[in-house]
């Protein structure tokens, strides 16, 4: 027994160290990756990051060189802090907290310092630099932006977050990543792939020499350069109307999809969002709750259509065989239904209506008979909504139009099961949802919905998706923008709708904004805009809409404006949608008058309105102001009205 | 002085190729622990590896001498070693040279010596020695307490040199012991003691006092046959105690720092993780680095000089003392296992011959040697891969150095001498 105790505990350690071995080398191991390796020190090289052009070839966006200082905490010795400080413009508070940051983050992988030096900075640094251990220059490239316009398109790029980190290995801490707009959306085609050299490392961190003679370096590949739909003067011209209003502003070259130009106002110059003061002027933007410089309002801003909603209801009626162009209405000031003789108000004069002439003066009574009908057709409410709903849905409105830019809404477009939830008695019918006829109650769209819907009218019933990339250098852009999307319209429908949107501007509501010698096809929406204010439930001043294409046959460009508390739609978008048109089709301004009118003129008071504690009384305010102009409007509205009722 | 062609096919063989393929591994794992990657010519004598050949070279002409020596002057001389290397191991207080704290090396024109690793060898024949003497009796007291002496004497100095690593390998004398009929209750001694310091440390006096005191009621009214009195359990209940506290004592306040840390990290006594993540990036950093390189080995490898960790001589003292950890980072699972599988069919190889010896002094000088060469690859792998606290000595024929090489190599080859003249024993 004796002799079997010393030969028992060999082979019991033997096992032991076997089992101790399989744990630590094999069950235990996570695949051997260099790049976790911290024998091997990773030296990053940064390719160009693809430049952006606009459409007509003008550089918009193109790089700059920029010095991260970079740290590995567990590397950091004791350093003259205070030389360090000042060659870095940091207090020795900072350099405590950044250091705990950095710390935390991870002792042992590299993270910024103080991020973008500029160059003088550097150039100061980068000779003391081998001074400070554990502390390394990486150079990157920055944007260096040739415009100011543009932002809300261009986006920017910032340091990858610690979830994007962990969703994408390629990124490491401080690496730079589209954040919005275009950078976002071609993030992968722009930002190339870095190049990497592997050093081997001693224990006190020294290199030693390039890692098995650098058989696994990689050299970058430069990123892809990017042309945009964005016509950039069209895009300025629309950003200068804009000033001191807020609203968006999207323009589609309908026979592709290509956006022309996607204005949201205020916008910022995208210069602030580059350098070191980056952090600052975004806390700065994104602060500004009044004007919210940071939210792109042509693609984020969900609002009722107003009237040009109606264009939609015509067609879906016409489609239905409910009524047909000769169909007439007599508007007695207002529409009125249902057993308590409710009334929906009509300030397009009174008399008799037709398709075109309800279209041109934008007769509520005319479309709430045309929705009526539609509804009524089946004997189900339900079916109809939901048959109503799948044409308009089908013109791009109520989900997401799938653009190439990473923002949006929804909007809505109600249809049967959306009534049967708020009236679980299917008690409901046709005259219940009567203000969807003329685009409001329940229906709600962004712009770029709208636009998109005018694009599709434009091509008498289909539309591309709308996108902002037009060419992507060596490769082809995504098939999903040159799909034709058919609507459910029929395309012989569509004639007399746009006769009608024509006669908007030949004698309708917009008859004032003719641009001499282009046949612009319009329709002017107001909507009603209401808010909470302390609880209460407040109206304020309508939102401007307008919707418009041009020229009527083979139409280039398809536009749709919102300006916010611009009052009724003629008045600021229906301007603004005229002068970009023109600008776009002649390259000029004719009308000088009508340009100075809408740059000179501020909507900020209105916009003080929720905050300034003034008091609002429904759209008081914009009359007062601007009485003249709505009194000039309104003669004008019932001297067409008189016309056609003779 | 007969080394005649027959006599040469005696030596075991086995145990000699056992021997060199570790000695030559070792040599592989030394290149590249003490290269940064490039090898200009192994023989380079200012590099490790370079140095480490000429021990090995001459390592040959120690074994040729180990060997042609008559087997009997190994017996006959055994006190007069042993007295040489006291001597030696008193010496280097006055004459020596002091390595990393610890004051055990002569400097001999450049090379340096340290005479403790020789000690090892002539405790083992020394031992021997005097337990096969006829008159000696190793089941009296009497005699137990001086063979005792015998290993504490060299372990004594041994620890005055500031080597308490070294110190323990006389801890392995316990086998030869037990082999020779010591009293069984010395195993239950040694039991009880690592048990009881475990528990004392890991969960305090209280609980651990009380735990063994009700073992030992249980066991005195339920398991024992022959009742005695009852005073019996409640003095051996009163004895653990007392060396519970007195363990806690040694560790708080006998020990060092360093090497309380060690057991503290080892029983993982540190509960606070900031702590604990701190403690394991300073004193630990050893370990730490040697179990990420030896978990980067992976199956099968990173290859010979490929290991990342290795060239950048990440883990301190990779070339002596943490040398497994080259093994594992650059053989992987299949290479360090392969050493263990070397050293235990070694150690089994040499407890096996010494079973055959029909001499007495032969058979415990070879259960030394297997003790001894035991004990230190025990404390040297499970110490590197993390399993028993940091205690500092070499892995036999691996670790870079010429003492510990020469002096493991005397060790094994004056038992295959012995073994070689077993057939002229009766």
């Amino acid at each position: 027994m004796r002799k079997l105790l010393l030969f028992s505990i060999i082979i019991l350690v033997g096992f032991t160290f076997i089992g101790r071995l399989f744990y630590l080398q094999v069950y235990n191991s996570k695949t051997y990756s260099l790049y976790e390796d911290n024998a091997i020190r990773k030296v990053f090289d940064y390719p160009k990051r693809g430049y952006v052009y606009d459409r007509n070839g003008e550089l918009l966006v193109a790089n700059q060189p920029s010095y991260d200082v970079m740290i590995i905490p567990r590397e950091v010795e004791p350093l003259d802090t205070l030389e360090f400080c000042s060659l870095l413009k940091i207090t020795k508070e900072d350099f405590k907290t950044k250091f705990q940051r950095a710390y935390t983050y991870s002792p042992r992988l590299p993270s910024p310092f103080v991020p973008q030096l500029s160059k003088a900075d550097y150039a100061a640094l980068q000779e003391k630099m081998r001074k400070y251990k554990g502390f390394y220059i990486q150079k990157r490239s920055l944007r260096d932006y040739q415009t100011t316009i543009g932002a809300n398109v261009l986006g920017f790029i910032a340091e990858a977050n610690q979830s994007e980190i962990a969703a994408d290995s390629y990124y490491q801490m401080g690496d730079l990543i589209g954040k919005q707009g275009i950078e976002t959306s071609y993030e992968k085609d722009l930002r190339g792939v870095k190049g990497v050299k592997f050093i081997q490392k001693d224990r006190f961190n020294r290199d030693i020499g390039p890692y098995k003679d650098g058989i696994f370096d990689t050299i970058p590949i430069a990123g892809h350069d990017v042309t945009v739909s964005i016509d950039a003067q069209l895009q300025a011209y629309g950003e200068l109307l804009m000033q001191n209003k807020v609203g968006g502003i999207v323009a589609i070259e309908p026979s592709t999809g290509e956006i022309l130009s996607l204005v949201s106002a205020p916008s910022y110059n995208p210069n602030l969002l580059v350098g070191r003061e980056r952090s600052k002027n975004y806390t700065k933007l994104h602060n500004d709750s009044i004007h919210l410089p940071l939210i792109d309002k042509g693609l984020l801003r969900m609002h009722e259509p107003g009237s040009p909603f109606k264009s939609l209801v015509a067609l879906t009626a016409l489609q239905e065989g409910v009524l047909d162009v000769n169909t007439t209405v007599t508007c007695h000031h207002g529409y009125v239904y249902g057993r308590n003789g409710r009334k929906m108000a009509c300030h397009c004069g009174g008399g008799v209506r037709n398709l075109n002439s309800g279209i041109a003066q934008s007769c509520n009574a005319y479309f709430a008979t045309a929705y009526r009908k539609t509804i009524e057709k089946y004997d189900d409410a339900s079916h109809a909504m939901d048959v109503w709903s799948s044409h308009i849905k089908s013109f791009g409105l109520g989900d997401y139009l799938g653009y190439d830019l990473t923002i949006g809404k929804k909007g809505n477009i109600p249809d049967g099961a959306y009534y049967d939830k708020w009236y679980p008695d299917f008690r409901w019918q046709a005259t219940t949802t009567l203000s969807n006829a003329i685009g409001q109650g329940e229906v709600l769209v962004t712009p770029i919905q709208l636009a998109n819907m005018t694009a599709a009218i434009a091509n008498r019933g289909f539309y591309y998706t709308p996108h902002i990339i037009k060419s992507i250098e060596g490769k082809t852009i995504d098939t999903a923008y040159t799909t034709k999307h058919q609507t459910t319209i029929d395309k012989r429908h569509f004639e007399p709708v746009i006769e009608g949107l024509f006669d908007v501007y030949n004698k309708g509501t917009a008859h004032f904004l003719q641009v001499p010698g282009i046949e612009i096809c319009g329709k002017t929406g107001t909507a009603e805009n209401f808010t909470k204010i302390d609880g209460v439930r407040t109206q304020l001043t309508d939102h401007s809409i307008f919707i418009a294409f041009a020229p009527k046959d083979n139409p280039k460009i398809a536009i749709a404006v919102l300006v916010e508390n611009g009052y009724f739609g003629a008045r600021f978008a229906g301007r603004i949608a005229s002068l970009m048109i023109e600008k776009y089709i002649k390259g000029s301004i004719t009308r000088t008058d009508l340009e100075q009118w809408v740059m000179e003129r501020t909507l900020e008071h209105e916009y003080d309105k929720p905050f300034s504690g003034k008091p609002f009384g429904i759209n008081a305010n914009s009359k007062i102001m601007l009485v003249e102009e709505y009194e000039r409007l309104k003669k004008l509205e019932v001297n067409q009205s008189q016309t056609i009722l003779k | 002085m007969s080394l005649n062609r027959n006599r040469s096919f005696k030596f075991d063989w086995i145990t000699i190729i056992l021997f060199l393929l570790l000695v030559g591994f070792g040599w592989l794992n030394i290149i590249s622990a003490s290269s940064s990657g490039e090898i200009t010519s192994y023989f380079d004598i200012d590099q490790r590896y370079g140095k480490q050949l000429v021990f090995i070279l001459f390592t040959f002409v120690l074994i040729i001498l180990v060997l042609s020596i008559e087997a009997k002057f190994y017996e006959r001389f055994a006190s007069i070693i042993y007295l040489v290397s006291i001597l030696s191991l008193i010496g280097v207080f006055i004459f020596g040279k002091t390595i990393n704290g610890a004051t055990s090396w002569y400097n001999i024109g450049g090379f340096t010596l340290q005479p403790s690793e020789f000690a090892k060898f002539a405790t083992a024949l020394a031992v021997a020695k005097y337990i096969s003497d006829l008159q000696t009796n190793i089941k009296t007291i009497k005699d137990q307490l001086k063979t005792a002496l015998l290993i504490f004497v060299p372990a004594f100095l041994i620890l005055l040199q500031n080597d308490a690593g070294s110190t323990i390998v006389y801890a392995a004398f316990f086998f030869v012991f037990y082999r020779e009929g010591i009293p069984q209750i010395y195993l239950l001694l040694v039991l009880s003691i690592v048990i009881l310091s475990v528990l004392s440390l890991k969960f305090s006096v209280l609980p651990t006092a009380i735990i063994v005191t009700i073992l030992i009621f249980l066991h005195h009214f339920f398991l024992k046959k022959k009742k005695g009195t009852i005073l019996n359990p409640i003095f051996i209940s009163l004895i653990c105690i007392a060396f519970s506290f007195g363990i806690q004592f040694f560790y708080s306040s006998v020990l060092q720092p360093h090497q309380q840390d060690r057991i503290s990290l080892w029983l993982r006594l540190e509960k606070d993780p900031e702590k604990l993540e701190q403690m394991k990036r300073t004193i630990l950093y050893n370990l730490h680095e040697s179990e990420k390189a030896i978990s980067s080995g992976g199956l099968t490898g990173k290859g010979f000089m490929e290991g990342t960790r290795t060239i950048g001589k990440f883990v301190p003292e990779q070339d002596t003392d943490y040398i497994f950890s080259t093994v594992g980072e650059e053989w992987g699972f299949l290479g360090s296992s392969l050493v263990v599988v070397l050293f235990v069919l070694l150690l089994i190889r040499i407890l096996h011959l010494a079973e055959l010896q029909k001499s007495q002094f032969s058979r415990i000088y070879g259960y030394s040697v297997a003790s001894i060469l035991f004990l230190h690859f025990m404390i040297n792998v499970g110490m590197v891969m993390g399993l028993i606290p940091t205690i500092g000595i070499p892995l036999p024929f691996f670790s870079a150095g010429g003492s510990g090489l020469w002096g493991f190599t005397i060790l094994l080859f004056i038992f295959i001498k012995l073994d070689s003249n077993r057939i002229n024993e009766w």
